[in-house]
């Protein structure tokens, strides 16, 4: 287990580096050099050479990059040009408000895929299944961009529910924060819950017609617990994996939400910078958000090892 | 991962004969019968693709008709404001209804489909043209180069597509040929592995070997032997992989950053049309184009979900 980790670990820092060496070079994809962008109506020779020495671009690239990730170790991603606010700041006051709906979320798609799951794969191809096998389906076709206003036009504007924008810190207002949390959270659920309910049914499918289950029967265990003791958790690989992966469109689901709900997460702040060409804000917040998610994958793959040692062997 | 839908199927079509004929020799004979059946009767014959299928394949068929056809149409110009017919429902005139600036939504719908098609189809296409012949020649060849580009192809993997996306669109500018060779090329890596795989498990058959005994070339086997056995698979993931750029684009579009307004994207149609006053005030504009998004995606999984079911019967792959 020990040597699978380590080889896990090389990846996720030669990722990490080429994660950091990309988004580094982003900047130098701009038109000309960055100052054209800064300088704008202030572009003279002058000004342009105080400011190639401020940001450190008479220096050669590689060396550059050393200065920025040395910085970027130090946590100094650099500041807005806008309202010079540093990327950090914006870090630390986006990642609750995006972590909160990724988990809400999450907690939704589980509780409802889960026990569904459980009840439809011990009778397959009944109406139940078939009705939910066809209607996840449907689910899969609801992006957060295509549901997200509809639930907004039916839950906030139509039946006044729950608020249509806002977002209060659970810190200040524990229920005000849950219910505005709801209907984002929902919004990003609808992919998950998809997912995870066909891996885990035809996962669990399988699982049932093995030997230990027919074992279990005879030794007169109820069903409930063959279910969740016997037959769950060798059947719940694919879904965790599944869930390791999924994180990347839920980055993608919480930038809809937030924008729509106008709550202020990474995402509103990221195409906030992207909106005002904000080069500085743009880079530090992708490769925050883009370093998160290989950790975040590594942690699944940990979590995969005591889950199933089986995988390590591989 | 095994089809238990198909493994289902036969044994709940076994039983169902095994029960309309009582007696044990005529049963047999009739589970002998399905057992016996050749993939070849398999494909043609048994499991019909479906009422769903068949209606989403029209629905496919007709949103690339539409948009293709779309200038031949009588429509308005999608950009063509009337402030005599602001914010109309559904009528005679406007069939699907007017915008808050009088434009004519059924065309915005219209034209508004050819950026996610454009996107998703020609996407598709550069992932598959570049990764896909990676794949089909290092699965066959394994080797050094293989090792390398199964490497490089998880290190790119490992990126959430998404925050790339946006990074390089705001420093290289957002413009549908931009947004399609980035999602072009975020596809390659997907294809080069799902073909790479497939090609290795060919690459070892009694065929392939065969082939190689009588003295055919690399070039013929993989064009002759593997390429054909490859298609079914390609095909399947292909269409999966057009439904999952047209959601990023849509997702792109939606937080603007995808081709600008006024020219019209169903996600920028979504979000113009979900600003809330306009939700209260004509909720059609966001409407259409979040029904006519969810059909294409649905009939793409369908269409997709079925060939896989179909293709599996015969080759048990994927």
């Amino acid at each position: 287990m020990g040597k699978y980790l380590i080889r896990r670990f090389i990846q996720l820092v030669v990722v990490s580096f080429v994660i950091s060496v990309l988004v580094f070079m982003l900047v130098h994809l701009l038109p000309g050099d960055p100052t054209t962008q800064i300088l704008g109506a202030n572009d003279t020779a002058a000004n342009r050479a105080i400011l190639l020495k401020q940001l450190g671009l008479n220096l050669p690239l590689w060396h550059q990059y050393t200065i920025w990730l040395n910085a970027a170790f130090h946590g100094n991603l650099g500041t807005s040009y806008l309202n010079h606010e540093s990327v950090t700041h914006i870090l630390a006051t986006g990642a609750p408000v995006s972590i909160e709906l990724i988990v809400i979320s999450q907690v939704i798609a589980f509780a409802v895929a889960i026990p569904l799951a459980l009840v439809v794969s011990r009778k397959p191809n009944r109406w139940l299944d078939n009705v939910s096998t066809t209607s996840t389906f449907g689910l899969l076709a609801l992006p957060p961009f295509v549901v997200a206003p509809i639930l907004v036009a039916v839950f906030a504007v139509g039946l006044g529910w729950f608020p249509a924008t806002g977002y209060t810190p659970f810190t200040q207002a524990p229920l005000t924060n849950i219910h505005e949390m709801i209907l984002p959270s929902v919004a990003i659920t609808a992919g998950s819950i998809a997912v995870y309910f066909r891996l885990l049914r035809s996962d669990l499918i399988s699982t049932l017609q093995q030997d230990f289950i027919t074992m279990a029967r005879s030794k007169g265990l109820s069903n409930v617990r063959i279910m969740w003791r016997h037959a769950f958790r060798p059947s719940s690989f694919s879904m965790l994996a599944a869930a390791g992966i999924n994180i990347g469109s839920l980055i993608a689901g919480t930038f809809v939400v937030e924008l729509l709900f106008a709550m202020p997460g990474l995402g509103y702040a990221l195409v906030g910078a992207v909106e005002q060409r904000d080069y500085l804000v743009v880079q530090g917040l992708s490769l925050v958000i883009a370093i998160a998610f290989v950790i975040i994958q590594f942690i699944i793959d940990f979590i995969f090892t005591i889950v199933d040692p089986r995988v390590v062997r591989e | 991962m095994p089809d238990d839908r198909e493994l289902l199927d036969t044994n709940a079509s076994g039983r169902l004969l095994a029960n309309r004929i009582p007696g044990t020799a005529a049963t047999d004979e009739a589970i002998l019968a399905i057992e016996e059946t050749t993939p070849a009767d398999d494909l043609l014959s048994k499991r019909p693709l479906g009422f769903l299928f068949w209606f989403a394949v029209c629905f496919v068929g007709l949103i690339l008709l539409s948009a293709i056809l779309a200038n031949l149409l009588p429509l308005q110009n999608p950009n063509f404001q009337n402030y005599t017919a602001l914010n109309q429902g559904p009528s005679g005139a406007h069939l699907l209804g007017t915008d808050d600036l009088g434009r004519d939504l059924l065309s915005r719908l219209i034209f508004g489909s050819r950026v996610s098609l454009i996107v998703g189809f020609s996407g598709v296409a550069i992932g598959l043209i570049i990764g896909g012949t990676a794949g089909l020649v290092s699965g066959y060849r394994g080797g050094r180069l293989d090792v390398a580009l199964n490497a490089v192809s998880f290190i790119i993997l490992a990126f959430p597509a998404i925050v790339a996306v946006i990074a390089i669109v705001t420093f290289w500018g957002a413009s549908l040929l931009h947004i399609t060779i980035i999602l072009g090329v975020a596809t390659i890596p997907l294809m080069y592995r799902v073909i790479r795989a497939s090609s290795l498990s060919f690459a070892q058959r009694d065929f392939v070997v065969a082939a190689k005994t009588m003295g055919a070339t690399d070039t013929r086997i993989v064009l002759r032997e593997i390429l054909p056995n490859v298609i079914p698979v390609t095909v399947t993931f292909s269409l999966i992989t057009v439904a999952g750029l047209i959601v990023i684009e849509g997702t792109l579009a939606f937080l603007g950053l995808s081709v600008a307004l006024p020219t019209p994207s169903w996600g920028n149609l979504i979000n113009e049309g979900s600003s809330n006053d306009l939700l209260s005030i004509n909720p059609y504009i966001m409407l259409w184009p979040a029904l006519a998004m969810f059909l294409l995606l649905w009939s793409i999984n369908i269409i997709g979900d079925r060939l896989r079911q179909r293709f599996d019967i015969r080759e048990g792959l994927l």
